[in-house]
């Protein structure tokens, strides 16, 4: 059986657009709002961010949602139950964006088979070390049929970012600079080098990639050797901004994807 | 699997002390943590490091540092009560111990960028000090909260040469100031990250355990000319994070006769909220990079500790107090704000010393200890208070 995200790929290669947004932002229910939005737009994959209240790879704009959704009384079972709701609504990819200690407190198990219940496709936990996964969650991933993201950086050696790369399935997410999530110092230049070299290393799994990823150019620059690109802080503070959602996320997703539109039309 | 053991314990090659340690970082850390990780042993085991350190610590921190028979304290409490005058080490604490071992690791790594937290900013001014002598560039995080109730130690890294960048989130105290420390290394990757306690990602609660086991080390020498013996019946020693009780523990883990006393700040109470007695009201799960005891909500949401001394205002214990509570080999109390203060009053009045708010809360649990008359009981007092008077002059009666 393939898993939503395997199909996505299968479907469509490039200029994939995956949105984050923290759950309970800026509302406890907001969820409901905007994932149905999503749904009927040209985004392809939602990543759903669990509020916690130390997240050490964010920026501030992150920090803050996380905080006002805890203030929201946003928790891991109000996302579940949100998740369920919208699985009937939307086809597309979800995952879970998270930090470890939120999986360890709810139970590892309990939280992979929740997932399962509720239609989350994958997850993404940056602060989950590679030997921690395969002794304690892997086996979780496999029996509840999910995929599982690590990150690489344009730091990480090609040996080990092919090692991270075969224990993710569905995608593998390259950070497009060493930074806290919103920071906008990219070099795409040593990216797209950097992917050239781990194609020839024989990566296969798709690639898309993250942090600081704000306007139609920089979607367009890491759309040049990956399968897409995830943004966050920048969708957050459009939401953060919005008086009207139904209309201002079309239109952010719209400008987001211009530069890809026009190559279409050629 | 490649494993360090001293008696009592093990760190495995993850740093792992039984369950708790590890290093729970983003991808974004590791090539930076792995460096550290490859290199920190390699570098401080080598016989030419050792001799550079040993000679800064005897020259210029003023090592060993006594450890003094206290009679007066001793008579009150009817037992050979000792202090390892830690609090009489250059910049006022134990805190230079580790920051300075661990800035000439920097230096030998080649980093220039020196970044640290703080939370009385003890660790800050022993940072900014070893950074002032070795010529490396230093920031200090520091919570807003901590800058306004430690103002002498912030003008002090000031003067010493370095950057104070305040810690807005959260309660703006320790917690955050790490937190903020650990995002500019994530955007910094260039820096070096001097972590002032026995806590965060595997190298560094082994690493800063032994640039502080010098105080054990030191305290079995001393009792052997003292007491005739190397190990004591007891060592109490206050615990944030517990550096200054790590090392003062070191040397005596696992050894069968002396008992291991580690005291937490309760603050205003166990039940009252207001409290950073981790092992009391805490659980299991991850903070700063480490699996240890942490205060946490049913969800896992870190709360905010409270204590009136800053140090110890802290939501987390190193890996190695949580391994040693759960295998029983050291024991942990709590004592209360007001408890604290009493002790270090006392204190003052009998021996002529003023601790640091930190290490009062070790004098506070004197009195809750049965000792035999002939026991030999060692507190470590890990800092002074001349940072802590405005606290001690708002509660003098």
């Amino acid at each position: 059986m393939t898993t939503r995200l395997q199909q996505l790929f299968t479907k469509k290669q490039d200029h994939n657009l995956s949105l984050f947004i923290t759950a309970g932002f800026p509302k406890k229910e907001s969820l409901l709002e905007i994932i149905p939005i999503l749904e009927s737009s040209d985004c392809d994959m939602i990543e759903i961010g669990i509020p916690f209240s130390d997240p050490l790879a964010d920026g501030p704009i992150i920090q803050e949602s996380s905080t006002l959704a805890l203030n929201n009384g946003m928790t891991l079972d109000l996302i579940f139950k949100q998740v369920k709701e919208l699985r009937s609504k939307t086809s597309k990819p979800i995952l879970l964006m998270g930090y470890l200690n939120s999986l360890l407190k709810f139970g590892l198990e309990d939280f992979y088979s929740a997932c399962f219940d509720s239609g989350v496709d994958g997850l993404i936990i940056p602060d989950l070390p590679l030997i921690e996964f395969q002794l304690n969650h892997e086996s979780f991933v496999k029996k509840y049929k999910l995929d599982f993201v690590f990150l690489i950086t344009p730091e990480t050696e090609n040996k080990r970012a092919i090692e991270l790369a075969n224990n993710s399935s569905g995608f593998i997410y390259l950070v497009s600079s060493n930074s806290t999530t919103g920071n906008s110092n990219k070099n795409t230049h040593d990216l797209n080098k950097k992917i050239n070299e781990l194609k020839e290393m024989g990566l296969k799994l798709p690639l898309l990639i993250g942090f600081g990823i704000k306007n139609a150019k920089d979607f367009e620059n890491a759309c040049g050797s990956s399968n897409g690109a995830i943004i966050g802080s920048a969708f957050i503070q459009l939401v953060k901004n919005s008086n009207d959602l139904k209309k201002d996320i079309p239109q952010f997703i719209q400008s987001i994807k211009t530069i890809s539109y026009d190559h279409s039309i050629k | 699997m490649q494993t360090q053991t001293i008696k009592g314990y093990t760190v495995t090659e993850e740093g792992y002390y039984g369950n708790f340690g590890g290093a729970y970082i983003p991808e974004l850390l590791y090539k930076n943590v792995q460096e550290l990780t490859e290199n920190y042993l390699k570098i401080t085991e080598d016989h030419d490091f050792k001799t550079e350190l040993n000679k800064l610590l005897h020259d210029y921190v003023g090592r060993p540092t006594p450890l003094y028979l206290a009679k007066n304290l001793s008579k009150k409490y009817k037992a050979k009560i000792y202090l390892k005058r830690e609090d009489l080490n250059h910049t006022g604490s134990h805190k230079i111990n580790n920051a300075l071992g661990q800035a000439l690791l920097a230096k030998k790594l080649g980093k220039q960028k020196i970044i640290a937290e703080t939370g009385a900013g003890q660790h800050g001014v022993a940072t900014a000090t070893a950074c002032a002598l070795l010529g490396l560039d230093c920031t200090v995080f520091m919570g807003e909260v901590d800058i306004l109730r430690q103002a002498p130690n912030v003008a002090r890294m000031k003067m010493l040469g370095a950057k104070i960048i305040p810690a807005t989130s959260g309660t703006k105290t320790l917690k955050d100031a790490t937190n903020e420390a650990i995002r500019y290394w994530i955007n910094n990757t260039d820096s070096y990250y001097i972590i002032g306690s026995v806590v965060g990602p595997h190298p560094y609660p082994d690493m800063v355990t032994r640039f502080q086991s010098i105080i054990s080390k030191e305290i079995k020498k001393q009792l052997v000319s003292l007491e005739g013996k190397e190990d004591p019946d007891y060592i109490v020693a206050c615990i944030g994070g517990g550096s200054n009780a790590a090392g003062a523990f070191y040397s005596f883990i696992g050894n069968g006769v002396t008992k291991l006393i580690g005291v937490e700040a309760e603050g205003k109470g166990i039940t009252s909220g207001h409290t950073a007695a981790t092992l009391k009201v805490g659980s299991t799960g991850i903070i700063h990079g480490s699996k240890t005891f942490l205060m946490q909500t049913k969800d896992g949401q870190i709360t905010e500790p409270y204590s009136i001394s800053a140090g110890l205002d802290y939501p987390g214990i190193g890996p190695l107090h949580a391994y040693l509570c759960e295998t029983k080999q050291a024991s942990y109390l709590s004592a209360t704000d007001e408890e604290s203060l009493t002790a270090a009053f006392e204190l003052m009045k009998l021996e002529g010393i003023i601790p640091a708010l930190e290490s009062a809360h070790a004098f506070a649990v004197l009195d809750k200890l049965k000792f035999n008359s002939t026991d030999v009981i060692v507190i470590n007092l890990s800092g002074r208070g001349d940072k802590d008077l405005d606290t001690y002059l708002k509660n003098y009666k």
